[in-house]
């Protein structure tokens, strides 16, 4: 069913598969980057061990810039740091940056294309047990607005690694959204990755399911079930790059298939399904849901039990599936 | 008078209140141009820009992007006739383009843009981000062991924005002496009085309890200006701020000290009658250091 094309793992669906986070994949990126590039300065908010650059702030301490409980601080001192030729991260929750600091990523950063990178960590419900008022549902509609922002969701550890490393050879703003929670890996090291790609990870005829971010695990599940018990062939499009979007992808897609449903996990208005949605309507108009957090704030829970209750797991993307299957 | 030459010695303090009287000149004729502006804290810091442009800051106007300039960000972007018109008769770019400001397609925006135009180092127009991006520049210099010194005005109404305060606590716990930040307190903002809106007395105790070394100078006094600019440069371990007391509309007596004239421009006969004001302003001033 994995496209082979793309190296993923194929242990993706066994029981005892390993799990790791994003959050730990950025830390990789950015400790093994740092040797590289004597340019890079990381600034931390007060969520050091927790955002994973302490390992970085050991190996560079002169480029390790602790700000205090300050997003908005923190993001100006980026801006003007990369007016001086350092690329910074901005490293903290999704939840703090880019919400507290939007207005400083947009003047400080964005409008003067500053090279600023933004790590939006414990985003989506990856943050569960902490409450409704840390889950970061809204951060993907925050970013994808501001013009000059790249906008990069990874799928899991090994995808963040790459978006981290793509975002340094960029010249410009870039924002990164990071899971906390470890999950399957579906990318390998060997997986390709570029910046506005999307990525066919299981061809199928029959539907088109788009996604971005850890939850499109939930998406292959899906479609492994769909196909084993509903003989329901569903391609899973991923799209790690938010903006610029991968539009020939999307649209290809629906011409083949005719029936789209997008998978997120975060509001269901303004972000990935709206960007989704908006190219269907101009470019190939054809049936299609959104499937995401149905303009509600979240609650305590783990990760998973928030995915089920949010209706965002692969038992609610089947069901969805399976009704508009009937609705023709 | 050419736009680079050099200051003489001798009566280098009357030269560079006569260029500042020249830019408020420049800035009546740009926002009656324009037809919106601010007028009031353009012509306050005059004798700042023309002090830092054409004395204090390593600059050079046909290398804008020397790696070791002195760097300048404005952090009340609404003053920027000022900048721009002093950035023109410093040599950055022609001063035929000022009379462009705020127009489409211009280089000269309502509010300055990073990139848009030579000699701008900043975006700015939300108030209150200046000293922050500011301090950015100046922590750059320090990891990357450059010597150049980052300059910062900000007014002193965007001093009730929190991130200001964020950045008052951080420059200070990093040290950065290479830091010097100009406050344009001319006690107005757009609805009134500062102390009215949302008082900030006592400013310099307030300052200097997170550690910042402060001067109070009179911001019209060029001899002032320089040298708290100089003293600056010999502080050690933490960075300084300059409370610079100004007029707003300094120059132009109907504007004077009046905060409604913080967003508004002259009419054509107002703007006749303040730069008849700003004539005798020079007057006194060329009479001052006969």
């Amino acid at each position: 069913m994995l496209n082979k094309a793309l190296n993923l793992n194929q242990d993706l669906f066994l029981e005892d598969t390993e799990l790791k986070s994003g959050r730990d994949g950025f830390g990789d990126a950015i400790l093994k980057l740092g040797g590289a590039h004597p340019e890079i300065v990381v600034l931390s908010a007060d969520l050091e061990e927790s955002v994973r650059v302490s390992d970085f702030k050991k190996n560079f301490p002169d480029r390790f810039v602790e700000v205090g409980i300050a997003e908005q601080n923190m993001a100006s001192i980026a801006a003007g740091m990369a007016l001086s030729g350092m690329i910074p991260f901005i490293t903290s929750h999704a939840v703090f940056s880019p919400y507290g600091n939007w207005s400083q990523i947009r003047l400080s950063v964005c409008f003067s294309n500053a090279n600023v990178k933004i790590v939006g960590s414990h985003s989506g419900f990856s943050n569960g047990p902490d409450g409704g008022s840390a889950e970061s549902l809204e951060d993907v509609a925050l970013a994808r607005v501001l013009p000059n922002l790249v906008v990069l969701s990874p799928i899991d550890y090994w995808q963040t690694r790459r978006a981290i490393e793509a975002a340094v050879k960029i010249n410009g703003p870039v924002y990164i959204r990071v899971c906390k929670e470890p999950t399957k890996q579906i990318t390998t090291e060997k997986t390709p990755f570029e910046i506005g790609a999307g990525y066919v990870l299981a061809e199928g005829n029959d539907m088109t399911i788009f996604t971005t971010g850890v939850i499109a695990y939930e998406a292959l599940e899906a479609a492994k079930v769909l196909k084993a018990a509903h003989k329901v062939d569903a391609e899973v499009i991923s799209l790690p790059t938010i903006k610029p979007i991968d539009k020939k992808i999307i649209v290809d897609s629906a011409k083949k298939t005719g029936k789209c449903v997008s998978l997120e996990e975060h509001q269901i208005n303004a972000g990935f399904g709206s960007a989704i949605s908006e190219i269907l309507a101009e470019e190939f108009p054809v049936i299609n849901r959104r499937i995401g957090v149905n303009d509600t704030f979240g609650e305590s829970g783990s990760y998973k039990e928030l995915k089920d209750k949010y209706q965002i797991s692969a038992h609610h993307v089947i069901n969805t599936i399976l009704r508009m299957l009937k609705e023709k | 008078m050419p736009s680079t030459k050099k200051l003489s010695k001798h009566n280098e303090i009357e030269e560079l209140a006569l260029i500042a009287n020249n830019l408020r000149k420049t800035i009546i004729n740009m926002l009656l141009e324009a037809g919106s502006g601010h007028p009031a804290s353009s012509l306050g810091m005059a004798d700042i820009f023309a002090a830092l442009y054409f004395k204090i800051l390593n600059i050079d106007p046909k290398n804008p992007n020397d790696l070791d300039r002195d760097r300048f960000v404005l952090s009340n972007g609404h003053i920027c006739p000022l900048w721009y018109a002093t950035l023109a008769e410093r040599g950055y770019f022609s001063k035929a383009k000022l009379k462009d400001l705020r127009k489409l397609g211009s280089e000269l925006q309502g509010h300055p843009k990073f990139g848009a135009l030579s000699g701008i180092e900043n975006s700015s127009g939300s108030l209150g981000q200046g000293l922050s991006q500011a301090a950015g520049m100046a922590l750059a210099a320090k990891i990357q062991g450059k010597k150049y010194r980052v300059y910062v005005a900000t007014g002193d109404g965007e001093l009730q924005e929190g991130q200001i305060w964020e950045a008052a606590m951080f420059a200070p716990n990093k040290k950065l002496d290479n830091l010097t930040w100009i406050i344009d307190r001319n006690n107005i903002q757009i609805d009134g009085y500062t102390e009215d809106i949302m008082p900030l007395e006592n400013l310099r105790s307030k300052l200097e309890s997170f550690n910042w070394y402060v001067i109070e100078i009179d911001g019209h006094n060029i001899e002032e200006i320089i040298s708290a600019c100089n003293m600056a440069k010999s502080v050690s371990q933490r960075p300084t701020a300059i409370i610079a007391h100004t007029i707003p509309g300094r120059g132009v007596e109907f504007m004077e000290y009046k905060f409604e004239w913080h967003g508004k421009v002259p009419s054509k006969e107002q703007a006749l009658k303040a730069v008849k004001s700003l004539a005798s302003l020079e007057g006194r001033i060329k009479s001052d250091y006969d």
